[in-house]
């Protein structure tokens, strides 16, 4: 049957036909296509690579920073921490030393008033003695007059040293 | 849209086929001729009739007879004429064929390259393959390949590319999948445009070239030769002394003899299935359309009725069509990517994995 014979014509086209194609496709347009394709699969391949990288990176440097955070944070507390402190024992520091100078201050204070006090007594004392003394010698020289009033007042002496006596014995 | 389309292709192959009964006998509608005119090669490419007379393309013929060689244009041997000792067989093993007649007065076949009806259509669908191709590979060195995708047709390209190199290149072949890539993609877009271009209904396309068994011939054994010449030690031991039980293959050699005659049917049934389908395919369209001429003698109403059915049917074979030319396309391909793969039993396979 003529249609299952090949033709030698035809065949002969076909064969130089496909082998022209093939040589043409083979050499300028399928390696073209799949290298180009190849390559821009690998720049998208490296490119998601780099992007994960990337991220990774970034993943890396938050928890850095986290970190770095939390360590200044906790060295703020721990200096503020001892800072309190430190004003603390200041102001202690200073309360007593001037708890100290207040009763230093205070004692000499207290010292010099009694000293004074009993500079400013003996004094007195003194004056009043004087006084007194004086008082007495007018009131005695006053009283003392008249011989009468000598021995009265002699009397009233020794009596009362009697009852001074009696009222001791 | 494609429904239009379709339409439109449709009503164009009517008006390509329309006025061929014009030439059948009188009151009869020559469907083997029309169908076999259509699938067959052809020394010129009919075209149409215009008014009675037929509208062809002429082509070169190009003939080696025994008085040397001759080239001239097929309109001088139209019609039966006789141009320098050769005419076209009107019957006969060499029916429709240039003979010259020899000696004794049988008519024998010279040796002819002529360009016929499916050797220019095979120029035409590989320049523009060439064309299709290389223009997309434009597109690749014109562009930063880095920075853009292709799209539109360039893309769609792409696209169908690396279908077929990811999915059955790389699948089927195995390790050297590299290497027989632009062989096994060449033999797909080559088949598909040929395909598809054989369903177009006019000028320039509409030649049966795949349908062709001298086509579909060829392709298997460049499918067989790149096999078996490439084909490893591992491979030929297969053939030879298979992994079976010693009693198939000696001292009677049942399984080696099988196996060989496998080398051959392999590439065989590549060639029947490609040739069968799109003939048929072609056949079964032209068939459906001829309905419509048949049906012109049986009265208005029946042609009719007859027509839209016979319309129906041609638009869904004509879809039919372009799903089986990209599915022949893609089980030549991906055939012919697992002989080849066969050929290379290699433990590569399993190290490159």
């Amino acid at each position: 049957m003529g249609l299952l014979t090949p033709d030698s014509g035809l065949l002969f086209w076909m064969v130089v036909c496909f082998g022209v194609v093939f040589f043409i496709l083979a050499k300028y347009a399928f390696p073209v296509i799949i290298n180009a394709v190849d390559k821009r699969k690998k720049y998208i391949d490296s490119s998601l690579e780099a992007a994960r990288q990337a991220n990774e990176q970034l993943q890396q440097a938050k928890t850095e920073v986290e970190s770095l955070l939390a360590e200044a944070r906790r060295q703020q507390t721990a200096i503020l921490k001892e800072a309190a402190a430190t004003r603390d024992q200041i102001i202690a520091d200073a309360r007593n030393r001037a708890r100290e100078e207040a009763r230093k201050a205070l004692d000499e204070t207290r010292h010099q008033i009694a000293a004074e006090k009993e500079s400013a007594i003996n004094d007195i004392r003194r004056q009043v003695a004087v006084l007194s003394v004086e008082v007495a010698e007018k009131i005695l020289r006053k009283e003392l007059s008249t011989d009468k009033e000598q021995l009265d007042f002699v009397n009233r002496m020794i009596a009362e040293v009697e009852s001074s006596n009696n009222r001791i014995g | 849209m494609k429904f239009v389309k379709y339409l439109f292709i449709t009503s164009l192959c009517l008006l390509t086929l329309a006025p061929q009964p014009a030439r059948a006998e009188e009151g009869k509608v020559d469907v083997a001729g029309i169908v076999f005119g259509h699938i067959e090669d052809a020394y010129g490419w009919h075209i149409t009739d215009i008014g009675g007379k037929p509208v062809r393309i002429p082509l070169p013929v190009i003939v080696k007879s025994t008085t040397g060689w001759h080239v001239f244009s097929s309109a001088r041997l139209e019609d039966g004429a006789e141009y320098e000792g050769l005419h076209i067989a009107q019957e006969g093993p060499y029916a429709k064929k240039i003979v010259e007649r020899n000696a004794a007065g049988e008519e024998v076949r010279p040796l002819d390259i002529s360009i016929t009806k499916n050797v220019l259509a095979l120029f035409i669908n590989s320049a523009l393959l060439v064309a299709i191709m290389l223009g997309c590979a434009r597109w690749y060195k014109r562009h930063e390949v880095e920075k853009e995708a292709p799209k539109g047709g360039v893309g769609m390209m792409e696209a169908t590319v690396l279908y077929i190199y990811e999915d059955v290149v790389k699948s089927c072949v195995g390790a050297q999948y590299r290497r027989y890539a632009p062989y096994l993609l060449t033999a797909f877009f080559f088949i598909l445009l040929n395909n598809l271009m054989g369903l177009i209904p006019f000028f320039p396309g509409g030649a049966n070239i795949t349908g062709n068994i001298a086509i579909t011939v060829v392709l298997a054994l460049f499918t067989f030769v790149l096999t078996n010449v490439t084909g490893s030690k591992e491979y030929w031991k297969d053939i030879f002394w298979p992994n079976v039980p010693t009693w198939l293959k000696a001292p009677v050699p049942l399984m080696p003899l099988i196996e060989f005659i496998g080398v051959f049917t392999k590439p065989f049934t590549l060639a029947m299935r490609l040739f069968a389908n799109l003939m048929a395919g072609h056949a079964g369209i032209l068939s459906i359309i001829c309905i419509i001429f048949i049906t012109a003698q049986l009265g208005a109403g029946i042609c009719s009725s007859m027509s839209l059915i016979a319309v129906i049917f041609g638009i869904f074979l004509n879809a039919l069509e372009v799903l089986v030319a990209f599915i022949q396309a893609y089980v030549f391909t991906l055939l012919s990517a697992i002989f080849i793969g066969i050929a290379h039993p290699q433990t590569e396979t399993i190290e490159n994995k």
